[in-house]
């Protein structure tokens, strides 16, 4: 009786528990996700009703063409978004080729100062980027390079969060695998490319979706060192045009801002199943 | 195309464990040669260090009789099978036999994926190689497992497949390091034949390392024996056997173990085990202990109780089919394993009183450090012994 009783409050105890918890995910994934859906509601309305005083998700009435049409005829969006698309791939084809064998060497070599080398990834993983951008832009003019692509792109060459991810992962692929391609006849570089990308594809994904993720939506760099309109990235060029004419105009800004977004979500879609492997960890089951 | 390595006095420390000290070998040209050791003995080190994945800190390896310590792995023409198989997860099993060849005959332009079809001559080569290694798949019977990856094979599958990459690329050595230990026990037999049968076909040196000593037994033109790092005694199975040069390599080698008895000298040609007087003789002064080694069939039952026999007590019977194992505790307190033909079951019982006698000419005397004692001239062994045994 008196156990029975007990395994029943310890049952109730943790349904309760996980009800909590539950509601604790629910109310906090409700507070990010609600600025993206108010987004999405205020590029459908009209004008009048986007400074309305009550709270309504859809529109009295539809204004979806309008706004989509505007913003799409009106800022040169397309030219933005192929901007994007170089910059961000640009960005993670280079951080890749530096990233792996960086990664390789810190996760399966043996040389002196490996440890301090690896010490050093991790200080660059805590140092935010903005501390840095003074330095940077001041290179960037040195370098004679401001106003061009290859600044929006060689700060994020080294990417220490990329270099970190890949070692990690490296690290779980036995040694024994290295061996054998040694003996087979693959050079060390042939083991990065042939060998631990290949394994760590989960991570490569993984990491790729945070690069593009977080350039695809950097506005403080390129706001820095962009001036002229044909290189400006999605969200530099959006709120560049904000700021000079459409005033209060918020319909097509909102409509321009889902645009934007729109390739980031169906490219995370996609690669789903990859990123959560990724970060979980692991080469090797 | 085979040949011999050398090693000479080849030391390795990880840190201030030192795991190979002087290690000094010759493995003939075509010879199968086992490494035998417990685990933890440095045998993978010292196959790392021949194969050149890992630096000696002392010594020298030669292969073919060229000196190789400046060469780097795949300069030694050597292949590994590794323990864990270590096959690449990604690829299939014809892309994992293939990638040696590949990286061999085919340059870096030829190799590039996508645009290395374009180059010239490498429609050839291409050929080649997959000729190569179907031909290696027939052999080794994987020719249906090609287009399979390495995670969709059974243990005993990717034994093959990892035999396979090494045969392919027709290396002068092959490194093996414990390939059967990961195979269920039936398995493991039929592999042993088969290794067996590739040394012979393909005539190549193979240096082979396990811990089960069967398996050294049996594949070996010789054995050696490792223990913490160094060798304790290299020589054909049956001298490592029979002829033990130290009381580890003759605890280490034959199953069940051999059975060690404390005994006292009472006289240089004498010693007493139990207040049982055996005329052994050690050269030593009395009152010196030592250790007299007994294989289980080095022992058989007497009739009844007398001069130099042991007594004792059964404790357990195991029957092995055609051989039955007596665990016998002696009076004097020791315990003692002995094989007996099946057909004596009959005369022994759990809990029965026996008397075991020690066949003189085979036993084993070893000093209080654990060295062999040679000099021991069986003081005119007692004749009734020879015929108990005939
Ligand atoms: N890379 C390494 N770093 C440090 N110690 C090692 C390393 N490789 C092996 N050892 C140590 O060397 C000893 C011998 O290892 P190993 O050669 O693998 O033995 P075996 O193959 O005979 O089991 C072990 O004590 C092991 O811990
Ligand atoms: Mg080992």
């Amino acid at each position: 009786m008196t156990a029975g009783g007990r395994a029943g409050g310890r049952t109730a105890l943790a349904l309760a528990r996980r009800g909590l918890c539950h509601a604790l995910l629910l109310a906090s994934s409700c507070l990010v996700g609600l600025p993206f859906v108010w987004m999405l509601s205020l590029s459908a309305k009209p004008p009048e009703e986007i400074f309305d005083a009550g709270f309504a998700l859809f529109p009295d009435r539809w204004y979806l063409l309008e706004n989509y049409g505007k913003a799409l005829t009106e800022h040169p969006l397309l030219l933005f978004l192929a901007n994007g698309v170089i910059v961000c791939g640009a960005i993670l084809v280079l951080q890749i080729l530096v990233c792996a064998p960086a990664a390789y060497a810190l996760a399966k070599l043996r040389f002196h100062g490996r440890d301090l080398m690896f010490a050093f990834v991790l200080i660059g993983l805590l140092i935010p980027q903005q501390v840095l951008a003074i330095p940077l832009f001041a290179l960037a003019h040195r370098l004679g390079i401001l106003d061009t692509y290859a600044a929006l792109v060689f700060p994020f060459i080294v990417s220490p969060f990329g270099i970190f991810l890949f070692r990690q992962f490296f690290k779980t692929v036995p040694d024994d695998l290295i061996h054998a391609a040694r003996l087979d006849g693959l050079s060390e570089m042939a083991i990065v490319w042939r060998l631990m990308v290949p394994l760590a594809w989960p991570a490569v994904v993984a990491f790729s979706i945070f690069s593009v993720v977080s350039h695809w939506n950097d506005l403080f760099w390129p706001l820095i060192v962009i001036r002229s309109e044909e290189l400006m990235p999605p969200p530099l060029g959006v709120v560049a045009f904000n700021d000079e004419e459409a005033g209060s105009d918020y319909g097509p800004l909102m409509a321009a801002a889902t645009v934007i977004v729109s390739p980031l979500i169906v490219a995370f879609l996609f690669a789903q199943r990859w990123f959560v492997d990724g970060l979980s960890m692991g080469a090797m089951k | 195309m085979s040949a011999g390595v050398v090693l000479d006095r080849v030391s390795k420390r990880f840190g201030t464990e030192s795991v190979l000290a002087d290690v000094s070998l010759e493995i003939r040209d075509g010879e199968f040669l086992t490494l035998l050791g417990p685990s933890g003995c440095g045998k993978s080190t010292l196959l790392r260090i021949i194969a050149g994945l890992e630096a000696q800190d002392a010594g020298s390896v030669f292969i073919a009789g060229r000196r190789a310590d400046r060469l780097r792995a795949k300069e030694r023409d050597i292949a590994m099978v590794f323990q864990t198989y270590a096959l690449y997860p990604h690829l299939t099993v014809a892309e994992n036999m293939a990638l040696p060849l590949k990286m061999r005959r085919m340059c870096l332009a030829q190799r590039l994926p996508g645009i290395g079809r374009l180059w010239p001559g490498r429609k050839a080569v291409a050929r080649s190689i997959r000729d190569d290694v179907a031909a290696t798949a027939r052999a080794l019977e994987i020719a249906h497992l090609m287009h399979r990856k390495p995670g969709q094979l059974s243990g005993g599958q990717r034994q093959r497949v990892a035999v396979g990459r090494a045969v392919v690329r027709e290396p002068s050595v092959f490194l093996m390091d414990e390939p059967l230990s990961n195979l269920d026990a039936k398995l493991r037999v039929v592999m042993r034949a088969e290794i067996k049968q590739l040394h012979q076909r393909l005539g190549a040196t193979i240096l082979y390392v396990t811990h089960d000593q069967s398996e050294a037994m049996t594949l070996s033109d010789r054995v050696a024996v490792m223990h913490r790092g160094t060798l304790a005694q290299v020589g054909t199975p049956q001298a490592i056997y029979a002829d033990p040069e130290n009381l580890r390599v003759a605890e280490f080698v034959g199953s069940p173990m051999i059975n060690t008895l404390s005994a006292i000298v009472a006289s240089p040609s004498g010693v007493v085990l139990d207040g049982v007087a055996l005329p052994l003789r050690t050269g030593l002064p009395a009152g010196g202990a030592v250790t007299l080694g007994l294989r289980p069939e080095a022992v058989s039952l007497a009739p009844a109780p007398g001069a130099g026999l042991l007594n004792g007590t059964v404790r357990l019977l195991e029957h092995m089919g055609a051989e039955l194992l007596v665990h016998v505790a002696l009076d004097g307190g020791e315990t003692l394993t002995a094989k007996l033909d099946v057909a004596r079951a009959g005369l022994v019982a759990v809990g029965r009183a026996v008397a075991i006698r020690p066949h003189l000419d085979q036993v084993l005397v070893f000093a209080a450090d654990g060295r062999r004692l040679r000099c021991a001239d069986h003081g005119g062994a007692v004749p009734a012994s020879r015929g108990a045994r005939a």
